[in-house]
């Protein structure tokens, strides 16, 4: 019978763990604000959560060093979240305020902090892959130390940048992790259904001559795991790493999608058996993580994020003239004499 | 000064940047061992070895990504797209990312980087391989556009490209990589933004751009042999940033303007020149402003008919002289 784990014989310990609870429980706090703050008009535009997705963003942010890349799609608050963005600057921008990380000049869709190694949020499908191979072939050029992790949902397998990128990655030994965050949905349709292969990111590892990882996206630990072994593996000069994420989107694609398309019990089923953040709370208690510290946490977060929702709605909105600046390196947008 | 094709400008161009910066290096289809397809990066490779000249897939979305992610994060690489047809299929990297993520992180993220690419018709190619596209890449924000017409601004307008801060879309003209002309010695970089008048004149003036310039020059040189008109020409060399002060002394001096463009007819970057300077100069005209260009027609192969699509010398005579007479 294997030995009953326990905090003293596990490879993860307490701090690691509330470290990756408090980033999964700010990413839903913060993003069931977002859901809120739309609903009230106060988010505009569009806005892509990542409720039930929490683990694979906190699980690979735990994981990264600080110099690390991250590059996201659209569906990108919870990577910039979880690298350690500024709340009211994440809230700010998805309501277009002058406080937001980017001012209100990209919204929800292009959240970007490079202080915090957030290369930015890409909102065309698989453009982002490529750059993460970008990023990965400078640090080798260069010799730093970085590695690029990016993030895209399993609709992206079926675009050719996709392809692309992980053949350019391999080719050239890049220091680059490669997440699908496998939410069963392309969109509004299932992705099996319009893909293939069963696993449609990892049943094409082979094709570049990688390994297919699976993994249980919903679970912080095993995800905090598989990321330390392809950055180990990243930072050895052994190239990149492909990783399927399973999991499931607890929101619809995007606004206030109702996600009809679902089975009767489907989602359901996933909050009640399968949530990231309710596993991972009874794991800590397991683990003997007392109840206190564990309301400490939320406590705390739910407290940061009133605080950051309230300054964000006295923000102001971006003033006109910053309009036109940042078009060009000189600051403006002048395009001719 | 030496004496150097429009090709060995290219990897002059190129040397000399990487020669000056470590963060410089050059990637795309058959460009290292080979050479590149249009043989303009010949020796590149022997001379800076592997690491900073690479040989890379038929993956015109990677090298644009892998270019701009490196440029973002602290690279300045020069990328060729081998003929700029194949754009299209990494339009998204002009269109959508390097040219916006500036503007959308207001100011976080860069980009300075080059994208070289074979553009132009004159090789009986066909109409995927003979396109001159620069009017796509004038319609973006965010971007540069680039297009020399002869050895010395191949190699100083290069040079500018790779030390420029913001992306660069550098369009070679194939039917002018065989033309020799004189490069200055040393080290030479040219300025951006800055049209050059290349053909003084006084009845007329002509704006044109790439393998247009050298027709254009032909043309007005005959004008003024067979009927005294004396016609001035202007280089435009980079379409983005525009250098309309040149173009509007030039247009304000003669009160005529023709444009003489290589890209279809709808929309080509003579249009906006046009209109900017109905706007501003229209008091200066002595006359219509004329469009001389390629129909909107895709480019066929054949040798006949490629001749009477592009523009020609003669047919910018005639229309001139046709225009003013």
């Amino acid at each position: 019978m294997a030995k009953k784990k326990t905090l003293k014989n596990d490879d993860i310990d307490e701090k690691k763990r509330l470290e990756l609870y408090n980033s999964q429980y700010l990413i839903r706090v913060a993003e069931q604000r977002a859901y809120d703050l739309f609903l009230e008009n106060l988010v505009k535009g569009t806005s892509h959560l990542s409720l039930g997705q929490e683990a694979i963003a906190a699980g690979f942010a735990t994981a990264m060093q600080e110099n690390d890349k991250s590059f996201c799609t659209y569906r990108g608050h919870a990577h910039t979240l979880a690298r350690g963005a500024s709340v009211v600057g994440v809230l700010g921008e998805l309501m277009q305020r002058d406080c937001g990380l980017m001012r209100g000049k990209g919204g929800s869709m292009h959240l970007t902090d490079t202080s915090k190694g957030v290369m930015g949020s890409y909102a065309i499908i698989g453009a982002h892959l490529p750059m993460a191979v970008g990023s990965a072939w400078r640090a080798q050029y260069m010799g730093h130390d970085d590695v690029a992790t990016v993030f895209f949902g399993d609709g992206t397998t079926n675009i050719g940048a996709f392809h692309e990128a992980l053949n350019y990655a391999v080719v050239y030994k890049l220091p680059v992790v490669f997440v699908c965050e496998n939410n069963n949905y392309m969109e509004y349709t299932p992705i099996e259904s319009i893909t293939a292969v069963k696993n449609p990111a990892a049943d094409r590892a082979s094709a570049y001559g990688l390994d297919s990882i699976i993994i249980d996206g919903n679970d912080a630990d095993e995800v905090y795991r598989t990321a330390q072994v392809a950055y180990s593996k990243a930072r050895s000069g052994e190239g990149p790493s492909l990783i399927e994420c399973k999991t499931y989107r607890q929101s619809g694609h995007s606004r206030a999608d109702p996600g009809a398309y679902r089975p009767d019990g489907e989602l359901d089923h996933w909050k009640k058996n399968n949530d990231p953040i309710t596993r991972y709370r009874s794991r800590l208690i397991e683990f003997g993580v007392k109840q206190k510290i564990i309301d400490g946490i939320e406590e705390n977060i739910k407290r940061v994020v009133d605080e950051a929702t309230e300054e964000a709605k006295s923000s102001p909105v971006p003033p006109e003239e910053i309009l036109t600046t940042n078009v060009y390196a000189n600051g403006g947008w002048a395009w001719r004499n | 000064m030496a004496q150097l094709t429009y090709r060995e400008a290219v990897a002059a161009g190129i040397a000399q940047e990487m020669e000056r910066d470590e963060t410089v290096a050059f990637i795309g289809e058959d460009v290292a061992r080979a050479g590149g397809v249009f043989k303009a990066t010949v020796g590149l490779f022997d001379k800076f070895g592997p690491k900073r000249v690479i040989d890379t897939p038929i993956s015109e979305q990677a090298i644009l990504g892998a270019a701009m992610g490196a440029a973002m994060t602290g690279m300045r690489p020069i990328a060729e797209i081998m003929f700029s047809d194949f754009l299209a299929v990494c339009w998204d990297f002009v269109a959508n990312e390097m040219s916006k993520s500036r503007y959308m992180s207001d100011g976080q993220l860069k980009c300075p980087l080059v994208v070289r690419t074979g553009n132009g018709g004159g090789s009986r190619f066909g109409a995927q391989h003979s396109q001159s596209i620069e009017n796509w890449a004038m319609a973006i924000p965010g971007i540069k556009v680039v297009a020399p017409s002869t050895p010395a601004d191949v190699k100083g307008l290069l040079a500018a490209s790779v030390r420029d801060e913001d992306p660069v879309i550098f369009f070679e003209h194939k039917s002018l990589y065989a033309i020799k002309g004189e490069v200055p010695e040393g080290e030479h970089v040219d300025t951006l933004g800055t049209a050059k008048v290349v053909r003084p004149g006084k009845d007329a003036t002509i704006v044109a751009l790439a393998l247009m310039v050298p027709r254009a020059i032909q043309a007005a040189d005959k004008l003024m042999t067979d009927h005294g008109i004396d016609v001035e020409v202007v280089d435009i060399r980079t379409l983005v940033p525009l250098d309309m002060k040149t173009i509007s002394s030039s247009v304000a001096k003669t009160g005529r303007l023709f444009t003489v463009e290589e890209n279809p007819r709808l929309c080509g970057w003579g249009a906006e020149i046009v209109s900017i300077v109905v706007d501003e100069l229209f008091w200066e005209l002595d006359g219509p402003a004329v469009r001389i260009t390629t129909p909107h027609i895709p480019l066929p192969a054949a040798d006949n008919l490629e001749d009477i699509t592009i523009p020609s010398v003669d047919r910018i005579y005639s229309k001139i002289l046709d225009v003013l007479r």
